[in-house]
This record gives structure tokens, C-alpha cells and sequence, in this order.
């Protein structure tokens, strides 16, 4: 979910697919405007570091072609 | 084909040849209830091979606490002493009578939430003390801290916690202390490491230890976690791989772990199939007596009765699996449950129930 404006220290309106929620923000250290977040029981929990879509497939590809070597990705 | 499923599969045919490489069974337990849910919805169990079994572990918050925590709460509904606010899940939970907070709706002293914000309000709006039935693993723990500050902070000071917290690490230490544990990884919780951070698993890479790979929650997500980990299993790493790290960092969430810090201590508390697990439990801190619903009230410590024939506690330790039950969809279905490991959504049960029971 994406902050779309940020009401006090501890609300914060998201959106996801035109959806617009409040969420409470008092877990998050900087929650700003357009960060993405994960939003569990009304609480934003985390922001979202959003690699760019193809940089996750490439990590996937990597992962699916490497053999033998032990994988993760951090 | 789009390049995503292109990828999904050859990473379920690198999945098959890595197992192959094992040459034998390998147990991978899901430590999450919503990896149960999502690894069966989304049909990733359908597309490992056959020497792959998925095990369940303790990660279903409801189903983990012990069936006297239900009677104890319906005991202060019925006695007009509180309204107890719930998630949804709980209110569908037999307690050892076989009835269910639901069917103490009609009190008006039942008050289902959807999030811990709500019970802000609640507390303001009631002349009774609000009992929170406030169950949950790390991840949902800070959010009812937080909405417990919130209230005290308006001065609020009739919301009380009925707190079953449980951890995630403790449990896992604990499981592996049995030498029939049987597991050869662990497919890590995704939301409870946001909070708690890759390196409380620092102990699985000891003596001891096991595997583990944290792994979000889309289909790739999970295809990569089980093949990160079948790989640790074929190298013979005890390694903690963090396959989800645009969401878990090493620390954690500090804001959350800075609050969880300030309020509770750990505590053992019964968890149900497994017993009492040292330190495996959170309560609320000397300070916030007043606000600790056994406490206040008097509650009495839970007892744990299990449904005669239920086998949730064995399935919750990753002993039996739910068709092993000779209840399990017969007498016992989602619509009509006898124990927590079919009433919650995220209870293997229930997501063998509804998402088919091969493997």
C-alpha cells in the first residue's frame, strides 16, 4: 500500500488499487508520501525497500538458474 | 507466457532436481499460519515433488492458546464484569464447555475489532473495563501496544490487556530441543521478522540448529524460499538466508522492538500441544499492572482441555497431519469447527479443509 498523505504523528491515509485507507503510523520512523508499505491489522508495520520490477525478475532468474550453489538473496 | 511464470517454472523444475540431489524425504516446516494458507491457496504445495513434505509449526496464534483462555473470557461476558473485544477469529473458538464467545453476542458485551485502533473507541464509549483478548505473535504484538499508549495517552485507563503474546524463536528453540524433531529447515515467517529482524535467528545456525530461509509471501516469493532452502539442506549449511529483503531487514523494525522493549517481559506461558515453553510468551511490564486484565480482574491461569478425539495440538507441533484426524472433515469443518486448528483462518486445518489435503 502507498502513503498518500500523512494526517498527524500517528494517521496516515494509503491506497491500493484506488482503495483509499487510514492506517496508523506510530511504528514507522519516517513515513512519507508515496513510501509503500506493509499494513497489518490497520498498522503500517514496514516500509518497503521496491526494487524495480525487473530487477526482482532478474534475482529470481538467477535464483531458478544457479544449481548446486546454496541460494538467498541476502 | 509471461516471463514471471517463465521463471516460476524453472524454478519448480531447479526445485525437483535439487531434491533429487538429496536422495531422500526432507521435512520443511512453515513456521507461519499465513504461509499455511498461502503456500496451499496459491497451489505451491501441488507443484513440489512428492519428497518434499510441508509440515505446519506453531505459527497460528489462535491455535496455540490454550482452550481455558476462551473460557476464562466468556466467564467475564457472562459475568457482566467487562466487554471483551476480539479479533474474529477467537469468537468462533469452542472453549471446554464446546461454546463460543459468539453466542455471547447477544450480551452486547462481545465486541469484535478488526484492528487494535478500534479499542481506542470502544473504551472511550463503554463504562466497563474493555478486555482485549490480545493474542498474536510479533508481528501483530507492537500494533496492540500501540493502540494500548494511544489510549493511555487520552487517559483511558479502562482498556486492559488479557495478553496470550507468544514468540516465534523461543518455540522454535523449543521444538528443536526434542531429538525427534524429524525437520530438516525452516521456511521463516515473513511479517513476524519484519518486526523481530533476520538476526533473532541467529541460534539455528548453532549446535543444533536447522536451515532457515525468511520468505515473503507471493507465489515467486515462496517458490525461491523452498529452493533457498533445499539448497542449504543439499550443502549441509545450518545457514538463515533472508529471501524477503525488501521487507526484512537484520534489526528489525526498531520503533516496534523499542515499544515491545518499554512494555513486556517474557514470560512462559502454557502454548497448546506443546506446553510451557520458557520465555516463549510477553507480558505486560510491573508498570502497566493496571492495565493487565489477569490483574485487575483476577483471572484465573488457563487450562488446556483438548476436544476428545481433536488432534490440533499434535498437528501444531508438526506430529500429525490434519487427515491423520479421524474428525477432520467429518465432525469437524470450518462451518462448524471442534478445535482451533480448523476455526482459524490461518489453522492448517482449515487450509487442508479448503485448499485440498494432498501433502
Amino acid at each position: 500500500m502507498k502513503i498518500e498523505q500523512i494526517l498527524d504523528r500517528r494517521r496516515a491515509v494509503v491506497s491500493e488499487g484506488g482503495v483509499r485507507v487510514e492506517v496508523d503510523v506510530s511504528l514507522l520512523a519516517d513515513p512519507r508520501p508515496g513510501d509503500h508499505v506493509i499494513v497489518h491489522a490497520g498498522y503500517a508495520i514496514e516500509t518497503l525497500s521496491l526494487e524495480d520490477a525487473e530487477e526482482r525478475l532478474e534475482l529470481f532468474r538467477k535464483l531458478a538458474e544457479l544449481s548446486g550453489e546454496p541460494g538467498g538473496t541476502g | 507466457m509471461s516471463e514471471e511464470s517463465a521463471l516460476a517454472r524453472q524454478l519448480v523444475s531447479e526445485i525437483g532436481a535439487v531434491t533429487a540431489r538429496i536422495g531422500r524425504p526432507v521435512r520443511l516446516m512453515e513456521v507461519c499460519g499465513t504461509h499455511t494458507v498461502e503456500l496451499r491457496k496459491q497451489g505451491i504445495h501441488s507443484l513440489l515433488p512428492p519428497e518434499v513434505v510441508l509440515v505446519s509449526g506453531p505459527g497460528c496464534p489462535v491455535c496455540v492458546t490454550p482452550s481455558g483462555y476462551i473460557d476464562n473470557a466468556m466467564k467475564l461476558v457472562s459475568e457482566g464484569r467487562a466487554v471483551v473485544a476480539t479479533f474474529g477469529d477467537l469468537m468462533k473458538v469452542p472453549g471446554a464447555s464446546g461454546r463460543t464467545l459468539a453466542s455471547l453476542s447477544g450480551t452486547g458485551r462481545v465486541k469484535m475489532v478488526y484492528s487494535p485502533r478500534e479499542l481506542v473507541e470502544a473504551a472511550r464509549s463503554s463504562a466497563l473495563p474493555v478486555v482485549f483478548l490480545a493474542v498474536g505473535f510479533e508481528t501483530t504484538v507492537p500494533t496492540i501496544l500501540s493502540s494500548l499508549m494511544d489510549a493511555r495517552e487520552q487517559g483511558l485507563r479502562n482498556l486492559l490487556l488479557y495478553t496470550a503474546f507468544k514468540t516465534v524463536p523461543p518455540a522454535l528453540r523449543f521444538l528443536l530441543s526434542d531429538p525427534s524433531h524429524g525437520i530438516d529447515g525452516f521456511i521463516l515467517p515473513g511479517h513476524v521478522s519484519v518486526i523481530i529482524g533476520s538476526d533473532a535467528y541467529a541460534f539455528l545456525e548453532e549446535d543444533g540448529g536447522r536451515p532457515g530461509v525468511i520468505t515473503g509471501f507471493d507465489g515467486m516469493d515462496m517458490l525461491v524460499g523452498v529452493l533457498a532452502l533445499l539448497r542449504l539442506i543439499q550443502a549441509g549449511q545450518r545457514k538463515v538466508r533472508n529471501a524477503y529483503p525488501r521487507a526484512v531487514t537484520r534489526e528489525g523494525n526498531a520503533r516496534a522492538l523499542e515499544l515491545m522493549a518499554r512494555t513486556l517481559a517474557p514470560r512462559s506461558e502454557t502454548w497448546r500441544g506443546l506446553g510451557a515453553i520458557p520465555g516463549a510468551a510477553l507480558g505486560l511490564q510491573d508498570w502497566l499492572a493496571d492495565a493487565d486484565a489477569q490483574l485487575v480482574l483476577g483471572i484465573p491461569p488457563a487450562e488446556d482441555r483438548e476436544a476428545p478425539g481433536c488432534l490440533c495440538s499434535r498437528v501444531i507441533a508438526g506430529v500429525s497431519l490434519p487427515p491423520q484426524c479421524g474428525l477432520f472433515g467429518k465432525r469437524c469443518t470450518p462451518d462448524d469447527p471442534v478445535g482451533p486448528c480448523m476455526v482459524s483462518s490461518e489453522g492448517t486445518c482449515a487450509a487442508w479443509f479448503r485448499y485440498g489435503a494432498s501433502r
